[in-house]
């Protein structure tokens, strides 16, 4: 009654499993980034929640300028088409072209980052102030996290992309997808968080 | 991430079968071994927690604080709970069973990333020694398994960091294992083999990985930042800095209500397995077990806040959360509805698993009407915090997973080990585990009810009998673990040789040998189109083929 | 299905309805009712037990049986009937809890609506000139209904209630009464006001169905009738440091008459002040 079927042929169920193993890992970090996503989506529902319910105590002060975050905010749109090139240019085997996009990428993350800290260090209030610059500080501080680590990546993929023994080429592009898409969400997570903290 | 087994890797480990044991201290990435691991630490830890049970139950069996100091109590009541969620039944419900089935269900020879499959596991040792050391180093955490703020930042600050950093740890290889079972179960399928065609338990660690995704990070994040409050001295949940506690409870139980489903679901999964091999029936209503784990998958999100009836919460928000609470109750009843009927008719073997597997039936029903009887915000209100709500989620951890965790032993024992399980060992574990279990959970029902709160190291006298009356059930369940034990041991070498296939059973597991061989199958993996295919009458292969047609067509 | 075996399952369901509503009915789990939700709740209790024991017993009685009926035979290997799913059971059983399920919920609305837990919050007659104008007041479970019950209605009785590690002291705005046990008239709404000094403590009155957290940073209005007079524990419920377990104390329920004598004895301020 049960059906057992032998496969028709194991070499042909092998070469099946090579061919999408590299959708695996994009797949797998996919559900990661899901994962990542919820951490975030945790703090920004803690944040509204006490902008719902818990006024600023008095003489508490929580004020956010809008220039340098907007800044911030074009910085990384600009970055993830950078990135986007340079996935391109690599899949075309232009690989000159690519680790030049990718400098640029990186080159932006990192002013993004600087940006950041230029922002924390005038920034009025400190860490410990109150709930809000406590989460202000947490939210922005955690993505910063995020754009450090993608940043350093970006240049180990670009260092990986240099011509005689560099590992990433057309045929293995699986590290920069990867990357880029791990760029694309931190940016994501950018906007939103731009539009939660600074804009509402 | 990495690739899928690759082929050589394979072949080195194959010679060492015989002298194996050594592959379980490794960092083996052979999805079997890893399962095992999983399920040896998980035990040890089990052992652990049981242990500090037994030091709440003496304590409890006088009415004053008699048997250890008041903040003892607190941090072996802490140790004990988050022992037994995040260092057992999480990774052996998930983890051990998960790693060990799943690639064989899928008709796979490894999981999806295997190396961050043992990433995932060699996680756990650590985290779970840091979490128990802290007890002899700096004192371990004393706010309970929950660690509600403001009391978690007042205790001292050693031990409730430890705490949190082993369970980001233990959370961290929760999601890995998570990411690793979803993408198992849906992209290394074997060609040929359908969705609906899968053995219940991938559907169901589908639906429990799904929800380790999407819940345990927020969990994560909101452990850290009880942890700047701890460290840094920032006001999240603090709130004489304007900080608000009830934000962290909301938090938390966004994590722990699904945690509780991360914890049964899996079983509820393993029982679908093992009852149709040994009542000689078809899983009754496959379609509707499937639709009813997604329901469960779906609604157990958006429940939470009935854990927090008497914090304040706003009539809609208690309301709606009632509303949505009692709602599980109807894709739970199907599949309890379903397991009887699959009893119902069929040829059933009274093994150890069967037993282990009804008592699971019959203790998770209890503790599922108590269940919805909590959701009730009325009658929460008087039994929230007390020892109604203890029985109430013991009926369902231990009643429910445990009893379930041990019914899988009994019936993949064979498998892993390649020798029989004394049965009536096994039987005599059966009795010893259902009675203590009972005298040791059902008094604490009344208990609560008429006026002991929950994590009390001292309570009014006119319940020392029945607190004497459930320790000595809990005495009971010590006992029982002793034959349990003993034929572990003894049948590992001494069992009867088990054979492929002891149990006649279709699921792709047993078509291979005990234990399989490292590549799961020596030949091809073979296609099982219908795992549940039992049963026999005249119209049998008919009704077998019109119903493998419509399952594999899929629906309207 | 048979004829007499479709009887038999209707009567055997019929018997164990009966018999899940006389368990309900006379089960004896809960200590004595005290306030005017109790027997609300306990009318809850009975019908919640009433369901469960039928479900349990239902279900039980089931399985028990199957295990019974169905066991395999020595020498019999063969297999059971393959029968693989039926339409109209599923349905069947996923209608039933459904609607017992709605049932529960709207029945437990009504409930909780009798309870006086969707009352909108006044204030309960607490003057809060020492609370910063903004402040939040967070709902606990009114005592509405006491009209129902007959009894007069007065202007309810304020009560400040702080709970601090590990002791509950109130406070009697009204004569400016401290006191470590709560002291409180029969017939009369009293109206808590709860606060916590430092970690969530809980208040909770067995024999008044009636528990409420005591959140730092978030006052909590709750309020209560009590009926019966006599000694009744209160007690801690949520976890509060080493000594929670004995973090007791006792609301004291008098007669009026006993009540006003208790007031004058320990009233600072002359009461017509206030
Ligand atoms: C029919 C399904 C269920 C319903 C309606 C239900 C309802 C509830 C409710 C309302 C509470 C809160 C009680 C209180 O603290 O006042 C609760 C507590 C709890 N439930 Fe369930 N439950 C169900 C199934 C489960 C399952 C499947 C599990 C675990 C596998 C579980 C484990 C727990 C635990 C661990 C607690 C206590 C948490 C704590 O305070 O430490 N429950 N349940
Ligand atoms: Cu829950
Ligand atoms: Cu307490």
């Amino acid at each position: 009654m049960t059906t057992v079927a032998p496969v028709e042929e194991a070499s042909k169920e092998n070469i099946s499993q090579e061919e999408v193993h590299h959708d695996h890992r994009l797949f797998g970090l996919a559900a990661f980034l899901v994962a990542d996503g919820m951490t975030f989506a945790g703090f920004f529902a803690a944040y509204l929640t006490f902008r719902a319910v818990n006024p600023l105590l008095p003489g508490a002060i929580y004020e956010l300028e809008l220039p340098l975050p907007t800044l911030n905010t074009v910085l990384l749109l600009i970055s993830s088409a950078t990135f986007h090139r340079a996935g391109q240019a690599l899949k075309r085997n232009e690989t000159d072209l690519c680790r030049r996009w990718l400098l640029i990428t990186a080159t932006l993350g990192s002013a993004f980052l600087a940006s950041q800290m230029v922002e924390y260090f005038t920034l009025p209030f400190g860490l410990t102030d109150n709930v809000y610059a406590s989460t202000f500080y947490a939210l922005t501080g955690f993505h910063g996290l995020h754009v450090t680590l993608g940043t350093l990546m970006i240049l180990i993929v670009w260092w990986q992309t240099r011509k005689p023994n560099g590992r990433i080429s057309s045929e293995n592009v699986f590290p920069l997808e990867a990357t880029e898409l791990y760029w694309h969400f931190v940016d994501g997570i950018w906007v939103i968080l731009f539009i939660i903290l600074y804009l509402l | 991430m990495t690739l899928a087994s690759s082929p050589d890797l394979s072949k080195e480990s194959e010679p060492l079968q015989p002298k194996g044991w050594l592959r379980y201290f490794s960092f083996s990435v052979d999805h079997k071994v890893i399962g095992l691991q999983y399920l040896i630490c998980g035990f040890i830890f089990y052992l652990i927690g049981g242990a500090l049970a037994s030091a709440i139950r003496i304590e409890l069996t006088s009415p004053i604080s008699d048997f250890m100091p008041r903040d003892v109590y607190n941090q072996v009541l802490t140790l004990h709970g988050t022992i037994m969620i995040f260092l057992w039944i999480v990774p052996v419900v998930n983890g051990a069973f998960g790693n060990y089935l799943i690639p064989f269900y899928v008709g796979a020879r490894d999981m999806a990333f295997p190396r961050l499959n043992a990433v995932a596991f060699w996680l756990i040792p650590p985290a779970g020694l840091m979490l128990i050391s802290s007890y002899f180093i700096t004192g371990a955490a004393e706010s309970g398994w929950t660690a509600y703020p403001p009391l978690s930042i007042n205790t001292p600050a050693a031990g409730q960091i430890i705490w949190i950093l082993s369970v980001l740890l233990l959370g961290g290889s929760s999601i890995f294992g998570g990411i690793n079972f979803i993408a198992t179960i849906l992209k290394l399928r074997r060609p040929g083999l359908g969705l609906m065609q899968l053995p219940m338990y991938c559907w169901a660690m589908l639906g429990t990985s799904i929800l380790v995704v999407l819940s345990t990070p927020v969990l994560a994040g909101t452990l850290i930042l009880l942890s700047f409050d701890i460290v840094a001295h920032t006001g999240f949940f603090n709130p004489v800095m304007g900080g608000n506690v009830i934000v962290y409870q909301h938090l938390f139980w966004f994590y722990s209500h699904p945690a509780v489903y991360i914890m049964v679901l899996p079983a509820f999964g393993l029982v679908s397995e093992i009852l149709p091999v040994h009542c000689r029936k078809p899983l009754f209503g496959y379609t509707t077990m499937v639709y009813s784990i997604m329901a469960i998958v779906v609604l157990g999100l958006v429940v939470w806040a009935h854990h927090m009836f008497t914090s304040g919460t706003p009539p809609w928000m208690r309301l709606f959360f009632t509303i949505a609470t009692s709602f599980i109750a109807v894709p739970t009843g199907i599949k309890f509805f379903n397991w009887v009927a699959t009893l119902w008719g069929g040829r059933i073997s009274l093994n150890s698993a069967i037993l282990f597997s009804c008592g699971f039936i019959i203790n998770f029903v209890l503790g599922g009407i108590t269940g919805v009887a909590l959701a009730q915000v009325p009658f929460d209100i008087h039994v929230h915090d007390t020892y109604f709500v203890v029985a109430h989620f013991h009926y369902i951890v231990y009643g429910g997973s445990v009893f379930v965790i041990f019914s899988s032993i009994y019936h993949w024992y064979p498998k892993f080990t390649g020798r029989m399980l004394n049965e009536n060992l096994g039987r005599l574990h059966f009795l010893l585990t259902f009675v203590g279990f009972n005298l040791c959970f059902a008094p604490q029902h009344w208990l609560g009810l008429n006026g002991m709160p929950r994590r009390v190291a001292e309570y009014d006298p006119q319940f020392t009998f029945v607190n004497q009356l459930s320790s000595a059930g809990a005495l009971l369940m010590a006992i029982s673990t002793l034959p349990f034990l003993w034929n572990v041991f003894q049948s590992a070498f001494n069992g009867p040789i088990a054979g492929d296939n002891p149990w006649k059973a279709l699921t792709p597991e047993w078509l291979t040998s005990s234990p399989p061989p490292v590549e799961n199958w020596e030949g091809p993996a073979p296609l099982v189109k219908e795992p549940y295919g039992y049963g026999e009458t005249p119209e049998t292969l008919e009704v077998a083929l019109d119903k493998d047609l419509e399952l594999g067509g899929d629906e309207k | 299905m048979p004829l007499s075996s479709a009887i038999r399952s209707v009567l055997l369901g019929i018997v164990l309805v009966v018999a899940g509503l006389w368990i309900g009915q006379n089960i004896k789990l809960l200590p004595v009712d005290a306030s005017t939700n109790a027997p609300v709740y306990d009318e809850l209790f009975r019908v919640l037990f009433s369901i469960g024991a039928i479900l349990f017993l239902g279900i039980t009685g089931l399985v028990v049986f199957s295990l019974i009926k169905f066991r395999r035979k020595p020498g019999d290997t063969s297999d059971g009937i393959a029968l693989e799913g039926n339409l109209s059971l599923e349905i069947l059983w996923t209608a039933i809890p459904a609607i017992v399920v709605l049932f529960v919920g709207i029945y437990s609305y009504d409930i909780y609506d009798r309870m006086g837990g969707m009352l909108p919050l006044d204030h309960g007659g607490h003057n809060h000139q020492n609370m910063a104008s903004e402040e939040r007041i967070w709902g606990g479970i009114s005592s509405g209904s006491i009209e129902k019950s007959g009894m007069v209605v007065n202007a309810p009785l304020p009560v400040e209630v702080t709970a601090m590690q590990f002791a509950f002291i109130f406070h009697y705005p009204k004569g400016d009464i401290t006191s470590g046990e709560l002291h409180v008239p029969t017939g009369q709404p009293i109206s808590m006001r709860l606060e916590s000094r430092d970690v969530i403590h809980a208040f909770w009155v067995p024999e008044f169905r009636l528990k409420q957290d005591v959140i730092p940073g978030q006052p909590t209005i709750l309020s209560f009738t009590a009926t019966k007079p006599g000694r009744y524990p209160i007690i801690c419920a949520e976890l509060c440091g080493p000594y929670h377990g004995g973090m007791r104390s006792a609301v004291i329920v008098d007669s009026p008459k006993a009540y006003e004598e208790w007031f004058k004895n320990n009233a600072k301020t002359p009461v017509s002040e206030l």
